[in-house]
């Protein structure tokens, strides 16, 4: 049974629709990619997945569970987290609060041994637990960002461009650290612009073009073929 | 930071404990210090403490969770009319106090949440605008609710409210107890100090609760906290119920001790001045909000006796009227304060950083 089911969604704004009719499974453990330009409809659709948008139809099955109709807040206590586009941490919040509120939805004696996981994860957070998250670097907001959705022990882990803006060699630090996560057992959904290297590290991807899948395939293979090597590798056609 | 604020004890318990004691002597002495100047402060200190109960309950709504309210009053006259309309001859009714605080407290909680759910998706001006009017809605209901049937008396208001009396033991009269003189003031003095303290306490704790904790992510990002499995909507309610039972308990203590109210008493300027109180002490710091609100009950009464005799001192005579002065130099000092702390006497952690990144 695939951990992550989605059936014909489509997301609508007004009279726009950004996402038209997307099917998308993720299997347990998988790390799972979703590539395409600016503007293709990821990030509307990893929205839809976590409630966060209206004017959605379709259907999304996680665990084997419909929840097009859970509320928001009622998804990250299933398990289901997104870390999303631009971070959204919590500015004025210390690090270590910042990874408090991670762990709110849970009420197991674990959280302790979680956030000294989360800071072995992220050594450079554990220097810093006492500052506030707005005074860190992009690249540090993102860690926080990610170890603070690790502190709710997701099962399925949704990652949005966690790459934006970012210095390339922290883009490496960070996708290196999501194979790392992976590999924990977390499974994983991916969405990046970065195609190269968010290919590179997952096992299998969709590439989405103006609010439709257009291919998918295992990672490797994508990476192979000639249309994704043009249209977002930036390697000329022969 | 929080581990400093929930427990100063830790770090000097000798030093904490005695400066604990020294507050509490000093609390029990005040009322007979102030009995030698003039009753009428036994009294003002009462007021004080009562406005003190509502800058609490209000911090919760607008320091911790982040939701303006001008409405606040409503719910301290929600307690008030409750306490009167079950403890007085206006409907033959003399329940026991320890009853109707409960009901009261109920009844302003539920009024709380009726506030809340349609506001939910409010923030900011828009949020200020309709809890002003609920505010108005309110105190209009109590202006009016006299015809067809009489239920609050109109602006008339209702008199001879039962104060509270546990058997033969009244806050009203005045008693020798153990050779020193317990006045009417006085006993409400005590048991307001025993209110606050435990109101005290109880938002100290929730500051440092998982709840509080909720509230800050909310007030910071909402998205986000939805997105870490923060009941938002839960959590929002909460905090107007919660404010506004406390607002309920001092309405309550207001209708027994005054033993008369009006809707006059529950005017838009009471809530904007509990506002103040908040604001200037600084929003979301316990103690802050505890010194605002003494500061801007006592000042004025200070002034109130000091700018007459003063100006005779200087001038002769009274050149401007009291009452003018007086609310000139309450602005002024507002203002001041506002301009040199903008986040308050005493702010919050948060706040400071808040304001700081702004500027």
């Amino acid at each position: 049974m695939s951990l992550l089911e989605v059936r014909a969604l489509e997301v609508h704004y007004g009279g726009i629709r950004a996402v038209k009719g997307i099917d998308l499974d993720v299997e347990p453990g998988e790390l799972v990619c979703l590539i395409g330009a600016n503007g293709a409809g990821k990030s509307s659709m990893l929205r839809a997945i976590c409630g966060l948008v209206h004017g959605v139809r379709g259907s999304v099955r996680y665990a084997g569970e419909e929840i097009s109709g859970l509320a928001v807040h009622e998804r990250p206590r299933r398990g289901l987290v997104m870390v999303p586009e631009g971070r959204g941490i919590f500015p004025q919040l210390t690090v270590a609060e910042n990874l408090a509120i991670g762990a709110y939805a849970r009420r197991d004696p674990d959280v302790r041994d979680d956030l000294e996981r989360t800071y072995r994860l992220f050594a450079r957070l554990a220097e810093r637990r006492t500052q506030t998250g707005g005074t860190l670097s992009g690249g540090e907001q993102q860690m926080l960002a990610i170890g603070r959705a690790l502190m709710s022990r997701p099962r399925l882990l949704l990652l949005d461009e966690p790459s934006m803006g970012l210095a390339p060699l922290m883009v490496a630090k960070i996708l290196a650290t999501v194979r790392e996560i992976a590999r924990q057992g977390v499974t994983i959904l991916l969405v990046e612009q970065n195609a190269k290297l968010a290919l590179e590290i997952a096992s299998r991807g969709y590439v989405m073009e103006s609010g439709a899948i257009t291919l998918a395939a295992d990672a490797a293979s994508l990476l192979a073929d000639p249309r994704v090597r043009e249209a977002y590798l930036g390697e000329g056609a022969a | 930071m929080r581990r400093a604020l929930r427990l100063p004890d830790r770090r000097a318990p000798a030093v904490f404990w005695s400066a604990l004691a020294l507050v509490a002597a000093v609390l029990v002495a005040l009322p007979f210090a102030l009995t030698h100047i003039g009753t009428a402060w036994v009294r003002i200190s009462n007021l004080a403490l009562l406005y003190v109960l509502l800058a609490l309950g209000l911090n919760i709504v607008v320091g911790f969770a982040g939701l303006l309210d001008l409405g606040y009053i409503a719910f301290y006259g929600v307690g008030a009319y409750t306490y009167a309309l079950l403890a007085s001859p206006h409907f033959g009714l003399h329940l026991p106090f320890w009853v109707i605080l409960p009901i009261g407290a109920a009844i302003a909680a539920l009024f709380g949440v009726l506030l809340g759910a349609p506001t939910l998706k409010l923030r900011g001006d828009y949020l200020a605008i309709v809890t002003l009017g609920f505010g108005e809605i309110v105190r209009i209901f109590l202006n009016n609710l006299s015809r067809p049937v009489n239920i609050t008396n109109g602006p008339q208001g209702v008199y001879r409210i039962d104060p509270f009396r546990i058997d033969g033991f009244s806050f009203a009269s005045t008693q020798r107890f153990l050779g020193l003189e317990l006045s009417g003031p006085t006993k409400y003095y005590y048991l307001l100090v025993v209110l606050v303290a435990l109101v005290v306490a109880l938002n100290l704790r929730l500051q440092n609760s998982r709840i509080g904790r909720a509230w800050e992510a909310i007030r910071e990002d909402e998205i986000a906290a939805r997105a870490m499995g923060i009941d938002t909507t839960r959590l929002k309610l909460l905090a107007y119920a919660m404010g506004a039972t406390f607002g309920g308990i001092a309405g309550g203590v207001f209708a027994a001790i005054q033993q008369f109210i009006s809707p006059e008493s529950f005017v838009l300027v009471e809530s904007v001045m509990v506002v103040s109180m908040v604001v200037l002490g600084g929003m979301g710091n316990v103690w802050g909000v505890v010194l605002g609100a003494l500061l801007l009950s006592f000042v004025p009464e200070i002034l109130r006796y000091s700018v007459a005799p003063l100006q005779h001192a200087l001038f002769g005579r009274t050149l401007v009227a009291p009452e003018v002065i007086r609310m000139l130099l309450f602005g002024f000092a507002l203002v001041l304060v506002m301009l040199f702390r903008p986040a308050g006497l005493l702010p919050s952690a948060v706040r400071k950083r808040e304001l700081a990144e702004r500027t």
